[in-house]
């Protein structure tokens, strides 16, 4: 099974850099290099270090802008969830949010807090919180009934519903939210780079494009698409190893 | 419990026998009557089944014993003590199991007992020894999942009885069986009621089962939700578990209740 997993996927990311590789070569655009020039221009990149003092840049905002999201995020999604009148108060915060055009966003952030690492901490997280905080606060509104209702049948308190009952059962949902957060904070994180201040991952996008180097542009485009997937891959890991039992499926559905 | 006692204290059993007394109790969803000036008694050690059509306010009587449902008005009287909500002295099995679908069989049954903040090593020895009484001995690292509908309610009946409580309230646990699980279910239960000494409170669809497993039985009918009768059946208890259903009083009881229910299904 796992085997045959694994053969899948270096099987679709074959098709896939296959496709970019033709795509490259016949060409479609003048800008749009091959996926053997790309990968030339990473590894040079990785030789000469420039990628990792670009990631020390970029994963500033971003680790930053994540963590706030994730732990600002699911804690008001609990909140939210859990009481009525905060749903009604913040909920349509949040979605405003989702829906809000980022970009027209982003000159007043910079009039608010400057081009420093705030703004870029603001963008990530923008991108990241309204999912994470959605996710969370309409999972903890659809936990079972009849399983809190069980737990408060046999003695649980409050805390015990909470920590026992309604955090585990929606905790898969509150793991997707956090994926896709985790997802739109890499988009975020980029996004602030190009548009805040050139820095980072960012700033070898931009530069190399404005000289015509687009194969170190797509290099570092491919790169922080790497990143992002090794990580939801790493979330995913971990949240198998917090909520064992979880992938199972509802018993009383 | 002598079943010669209970036949001369027919009408009015003395107070210490009384486990659970339902007092006037009304309840209200809206403009639906649920319950309506509903009064009824729950002697100790015996087993009580509620049954009645569908909508009669079974289940709503039940949560309300149980203390997860407010009364409007009346009271719950537990071992001579008002209820204001769940308390160590009631256990609840319910018809939708509701195990947590993340948790290991034993984890689930030692469940009541983790709420009451009883040590690990000491609950799971308690929960494997009422796994081993439910018959499911080699299940205890399985997820529910991985078990049939009739195991499942095994877990739930395992966890209730774990918890040690006085007053086991079940709320039609035999639903999700087959009839031949169902038949060796009740075989079951007659065997915990004389074991246990526990007061049972069950709800069930099925007149067959009810007069099987009762002690006593109450006839609930709807709009407004009222006990319209109360059978005891004496002369069958004791003849032994393999005889019951050709015991002409069993049949005589069977089809008086469904005489009497006949009118209210559809
Ligand atoms: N949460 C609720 N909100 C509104 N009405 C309810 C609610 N729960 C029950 N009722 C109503 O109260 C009445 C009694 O419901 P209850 O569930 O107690 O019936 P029951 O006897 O258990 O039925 P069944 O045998 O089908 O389980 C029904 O008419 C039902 O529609
Ligand atoms: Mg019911």
């Amino acid at each position: 099974m796992i085997h045959r997993s694994l053969l899948l996927k270096i099987l679709s990311a074959a098709v896939v850099f296959g496709a970019w590789e033709i795509a490259g070569r016949i060409p479609v655009s003048y800008a749009f290099p091959t996926f053997l020039e790309s990968m030339d221009s990473l590894l040079r990149m990785t030789l000469d270090g420039s990628i990792f003092h670009a990631y020390a840049e970029t994963l500033k905002p971003l680790i930053v802008g994540v963590a706030i999201s994730t732990v600002l995020g699911i804690g008001l999604g609990l909140w939210i969830g859990l009481s009525e009148k905060f749903e009604w108060l913040f909920s349509p915060i949040f979605i405003v949010m989702q829906a809000a055009p980022l970009a027209a966003l982003i000159p007043l952030l910079v009039m608010a807090y400057g081009i420093g690492l705030t703004s870029k901490v603001f963008v990530v997280c923008i991108m990241a919180m309204p999912v994470i905080v959605l996710n969370t606060s309409s999972a903890v509104r659809n936990t079972p009934e009849s399983l809190k209702e069980m737990g408060r049948s046999f003695l649980a308190k409050d805390r015990d519903v909470l920590l026992k009952i309604i955090i585990p059962a929606a905790s898969p949902v509150i793991f997707s939210g956090l994926r896709l957060g985790v997802s739109a904070g890499f988009i975020g994180a980029i996004l602030s780079e190009l548009k805040i201040t050139p820095t980072g991952v960012g700033d070898i996008i931009s530069y190399s494009r404005s000289i015509a180097d687009y194969p170190s542009m797509y290099a570092a485009i491919f790169s922080i698409i790497l990143l992002a997937v090794l990580f939801l891959n790493l979330l995913e890991k971990i949240e198998n190893i917090l909520f064992e039992g979880n992938d199972r499926g509802y018993v009383t559905d | 419990m002598s079943q010669t006692r209970q036949a001369f204290d027919d009408a009015q059993p003395s107070d210490q026998d009384i486990a659970v007394s339902v007092r006037g109790v009304s309840k209200n969803y809206g403009a639906v009557e649920a319950l309506k000036n509903m009064s009824l008694e729950f002697p100790r050690g015996q087993l009580t089944s509620l049954l009645g059509p569908s909508g009669c306010g079974k289940t709503t009587l039940l949560k309300i014993i149980a203390g997860l449902l407010k009364p409007d008005s009346g009271e719950i009287i537990v071992n001579g003590k008002a209820v204001s909500g769940p308390g160590p002295n009631r256990a609840f099995v319910f018809q939708d199991f509701a195990l947590l679908p993340w948790a290991s069989v034993l984890r689930n049954v030692a469940f009541g007992l983790e709420l009451r903040g009883v040590p690990r090593s000491e609950r799971e020895a308690k929960a494997e020894k009422y796994i081993r009484d439910v018959g499911l001995a080699g299940f205890e690292r399985a997820f529910p999942h991985e078990l049939s509908g009739g195991m499942r309610q095994r877990v739930g009946l395992a966890r209730a009885l774990s918890v040690d409580s006085k007053v086991l309230l079940l709320d039609e646990p035999f639903s999700a069986v087959d009839e031949q699980t169902r038949r060796k279910f009740q075989e079951d239960l007659l065997a915990l009621v004389e074991n246990e000494n526990k007061t049972f409170i069950f709800v069930t669809h099925s007149i067959e089962e009810a007069v099987y497993v009762s002690d006593q039985i109450a006839i609930l009918l709807p709009r407004p939700s009222r006990v319209s009768e109360i059978i005891r059946p004496t002369s069958f208890r004791t003849k032994g578990v393999g005889n019951i259903r050709r015991d002409p009083e069993y049949l005589d009881i069977v089809d008086e209740i469904w005489a009497s229910l006949r009118n209210y299904v559809e």
